[in-house]
């Protein structure tokens, strides 16, 4: 049994301590938007945010995250879409099959909170998430973009 | 090419659609016909939403048009770009299109009038782009007629733009909407009547417009089929022999079948064990805790070492598999002034799609189905209805797009037999059978191992009289289409080399010249993998001809030059490539370039590479300048992603990729030390396209062959040391 917050809301749920926290977000609470790719903290595809800072799903024990653990995920970063990142990735079409997207916006996200006007480094550094298209160009592009966005609180 | 019948044992192209029939040991006999018509099938009533106007388009009374689309999505933007040829001939609003897939159950039902629903061989276009525009000029057409009939005006009175007909010398005007019921009781026209419009009159297909299926890609929304919630629905956890080849021998289930949530333990076509529980994750760790016992067989034996042995006897053997020749090569190099050889290797690599192989299947006593990312849905429906005994008319397949494909998912539909198999058990519930990434790691369809061995004579001049060539490696054919290797001859591990024009011709004229394949199997099975064997060639056949031009003293771009007069769009790529990328133009220091051209999937390719090489050898890749000439060009925004994507794919497998074989089984399971390349790492690549419009070539695969050689050519000018082995990571540059 573990409490969970979720995007806002209070998750009860029956689940093993050792769980990974990627697998009770996508087959106990039935967010299917933060995905599994390696479940050893590699490719970033389970990427969540945690109190704000961006952390890899697979390899969080579910049993190690407290009630008042604030979880946000793909889902939970934006009511309507139209986050900064999430425009400027519809903006300049990065996405090619998708599946890593949701962990590349969450790691950008978060970046982006931490440092609002990323140099090259800074996204090479922190946008480290694996995509097997290869999207990178327009990733970092996109990156830019949000960070020019000036709609951005 | 027409029809294939086999047994349950046969081998499987992703080229070929197979429905067979283990029981009756013979199948269901099905054609390759192209679609040709649009009446039958759109007497049969509408698949989804909308009023069927024909197979390809229907249109709902607030005029959205739904496109039909029949190809799979795994990101290469197919179903934009065939939704974008279709409204071009339909004359519709841009802004009212949505799509809708069929299913392969639909298709064949209707006699398969949409045709081929395979898509891999960068074909999604290419291939169905006559009959898809034709399908949207006859709706258009119908569409008109309506109008004109019910205004009683002559159709030829009538003109159309945005979905909206309009009657001039009336005044009158109507949507599409409106006049789609009566157009769809119209006969259809005669396609072969139908006159498509000249490119250069495009106002939809052509432009770099958005791609159609982005926004839930963007929220978490979109459901891929590792994804799917079927009501009641369990979960499986598999692990074949290790050892490819092997069998299971035992495993001890009492040990896990008390753990939390675990219903089955069970074998898997006597090569695996699948662990079945309420989740997934559930399943998994009761699989990790089950102690197996695997009869791994005589593949145990093999590893890295004895492959590569085996493959370098076959560069010196006497039997070869297949060759093109003219004139003496062999004489001419022995005769030369000046000689050289080099030999060459490139490993198996692993597809590593970003969603893991799955399937979910749920067997019922008259229906089944599946949820699956499939390259050729039409070879999923087959392998249900195969492995259920579900007749196949009872069979259907919910085709999700796929997290990635890269010639994965194709013909093979291994993962989908494997669940089938396992939800045969449970009657009545659906079962969804997810890899883990190190399943995925060890039981790939890889890129088959190859061995190169070239030599080259050069006159006093430095003019190439001779060029010898003989690839040694693994046949894709030897595992998945056996009957497509004649008397021993397989030509298609020399993809590149053709002496014919079309698909992939080599561009290059040399007097004397013979390339051969001699096959050299391994047990390890291969598979296509994102531009196939132009991967290997490619290296192969650019870095050496680099190596040819260093020894003739001359420049790499010019000796190409001499070489290309007869080839005149290969020539033309390359300069394009060469041009934009700056060729002989000053460069910083410390940096330096390379550039490769290639041909594969109807395309022409080439690129400039800048590199630098640190005093420590540490390699970076600044630039990239791609040119390709794939005839039309439908997006041009989508064919520069697919160019970056390529780059990043091919960069990925020229710095770090490599299968290593140990005891008969993979050694890299997981993307710790099968690294892949990230954001980092990734050059500034410019797309320099140049359709000549005079065919029609693909675009996922054909640019990614020129990456690898034009980065090695440009080490090779960095370091004054040509690379002849792959991946980088093992080669010390400096």
């Amino acid at each position: 049994m573990a409490k969970l917050n979720i995007n806002g809301s209070i998750r009860d749920v029956e689940v093993e301590p050792d769980t990974p926290l990627l697998w009770v977000i996508r087959e106990q609470v039935g967010l299917t938007g933060t995905k599994y790719g390696c479940g050893v903290a590699q490719c970033g595809a389970c990427s969540v945010h945690i109190n704000d800072e961006v952390q890899r799903a697979c390899s969080i024990r579910v049993g190690d995250v407290r009630p008042s653990d604030r979880i946000v995920t793909i889902e939970g970063l934006s009511p309507t879409s139209s986050h900064p990142v999430q425009k400027a990735w519809a903006a300049l079409d990065v996405p090619q099959c998708g599946y890593c997207q949701s962990g590349q916006i969450m790691a950008a996200a978060a970046l982006l909170r931490r440092t609002p006007k990323p140099s090259d480094q800074d996204i090479d550094d922190a946008v480290n998430n694996i995509c097997r298209c290869g999207t990178y160009q327009r990733v970092r592009a996109a990156v830019h973009l949000a960070a020019n966005d000036t709609s951005r609180t | 090419m027409n029809t294939i019948i086999r047994g349950k044992t046969a081998k499987l192209s992703r080229r070929t659609f197979v429905i067979g029939s283990a029981a009756a040991g013979g199948g269901l006999a099905l054609g390759f016909n192209l679609p040709s018509g649009f009446g039958e099938a759109a007497a049969q009533g509408a698949v989804g939403g909308g009023t069927e106007v024909n197979i390809w388009v229907a249109i709902k009374p607030d005029d959205t048009c739904v496109i039909r689309i029949a190809r799979s999505e795994m990101g290469q933007g197919t179903i934009t770009g065939l939704a974008q040829l279709v409204a071009e001939e339909l004359e519709c609003d841009w802004s009212k299109v949505t799509t809708e897939q069929i299913t392969p159950g639909t298709n064949l039902a209707r006699k398969r009038a949409w045709g081929e629903m395979g898509t891999g061989g960068s074909r999604g276009i290419r291939t169905s782009q006559d009959y898809v525009r034709r399908g949207g000029a006859a709706a258009r057409i119908m569409l008109l007629q309506a109008a004109a009939d019910e205004w009683k005006v002559p159709v030829g009175e009538l003109k159309v733009a945005n979905g909206v007909i309009t009657h001039a010398p009336s005044g009158r005007s109507v949507s599409y909407g409106k006049v789609a019921a009566a157009a769809a009781k119209l006969e259809p026209p005669d396609p072969k009547s139908i006159k498509l419009k000249d490119p250069k009159d495009w106002k939809i297909a052509g432009k770099p417009l958005k791609r159609l299926d982005t926004a839930d890609k963007l929220n978490g929304s979109k459901v891929y089929a590792i994804d799917v919630q079927v009501p009641g629905m369990l979960c499986a956890a598999i692990k074949d022999c290790p050892v490819f080849g092997g069998k299971v021998k035992s495993f001890d289930a009492a040990k896990v079948t008390g753990m939390p949530g675990v219903r089955k333990v069970m074998t898997v076509k006597d090569t695996a064990v699948a662990v079945v529980a309420d989740t997934w994750w559930r399943a998994k760790s009761a699989l990790d805790a089950l102690p197996i016992v695997w009869d791994e067989g005589a593949g145990a034996t093999q590893s890295d070492a004895t492959i590569a042995a085996h493959l370098k006897e076959g560069l010196t053997a006497k039997e070869t598999n297949g060759s093109r020749q003219n004139g003496d090569a062999l004489k001419a190099i022995e005769t030369a002034a000046k000689k050289v050889e080099a030999v060459y290797s490139t490993p198996f690599l692993a597809h590593a799609c970003m969603e893991p192989m799955n399937a979910t299947v749920k067997i019922s006593a008259d229906k089944a189905e599946v949820w699956v990312p499939s390259q050729n849905v039409e070879a999923s429906l087959a392998a249900l209805s195969e492995g259920s005994g579900v007749p196949i008319g009872k069979c259907d397949v919910h085709r999700l797009d796929l997290g990635g494909g890269f010639g994965r998912r194709g013909g093979t539909q291994d993962y989908v037999r494997q669940a089938v198999v396992i939800a045969k058990e449970f009657p009545d519930v659906p079962v969804k059978l997810i890899w883990s990434r190190e399943e995925d790691q060890a039981h790939d369809f890889y890129r088959p191992i190859s061995q190169c061995r070239l030599s080259a004579g050069l006159d006093g001049d430095g003019k190439l009289v001779g060029l010898h060539v003989r690839v040694s490696g693994q046949s894709i054919n030897a595992t998945l289409n056996q009957a497509a290797i004649v008397n021993g001859r397989d030509m298609r591990q020399l993809q590149g080399f053709a002496e014919e024009p079309g698909d992939a011709q080599l561009g290059y004229t040399v007097p004397n010249l013979l390339i051969e394949y001699v096959m050299r199997n391994t047990h390890v099975p291969v598979g296509p993998w994102r531009g196939v064997n132009t991967n290997q060639n490619g290296v192969y056949m650019e870095c050496f001809i680099d190596e040819v031009a260093r020894a003739a003293g001359k420049d790499p771009l010019e000796f190409r030059r001499a070489l290309m007069e007869k080839h005149p769009k290969h020539l033309a790529v390359l300069n394009a490539a060469a041009e934009k990328g700056d060729w002989g133009k000053p460069l910083p220091p410390g940096v330096h370039r390379g550039i490769a051209q290639f041909m594969g999937y109807g395309s022409y390719s080439a690129a400039v590479a800048e590199v630098s090489v640190s005093d420590q050898g540490k390699l970076k890749v600044h630039r990239m300048v791609l040119a390709l000439d794939c005839g039309h060009a439908v997006n041009p925004d989508q064919i520069a992603a697919q160019v970056e994507g390529s780059v990043a794919y091919g960069l990925t497998a020229t710095l770090y990729g490599e299968c290593k074989v140990k005891d008969g089984r993979m050694v890299d399971l997981n993307f710790d030390s099968y690294e892949i390349m990230r954001l980092a790492e990734m050059p500034k690549v410019e797309t320099v396209i140049v359709p000549t419009y005079d065919f029609w070539g693909g675009v996922g695969e054909p640019t990614i062959c020129v990456v690898a050689p034009a980065v090695l050519n440009a080490i090779h000018a960095a370091t004054g040391k040509p690379v002849r082995s792959l991946p980088l990571k093992n080669v010390r540059l400096v």
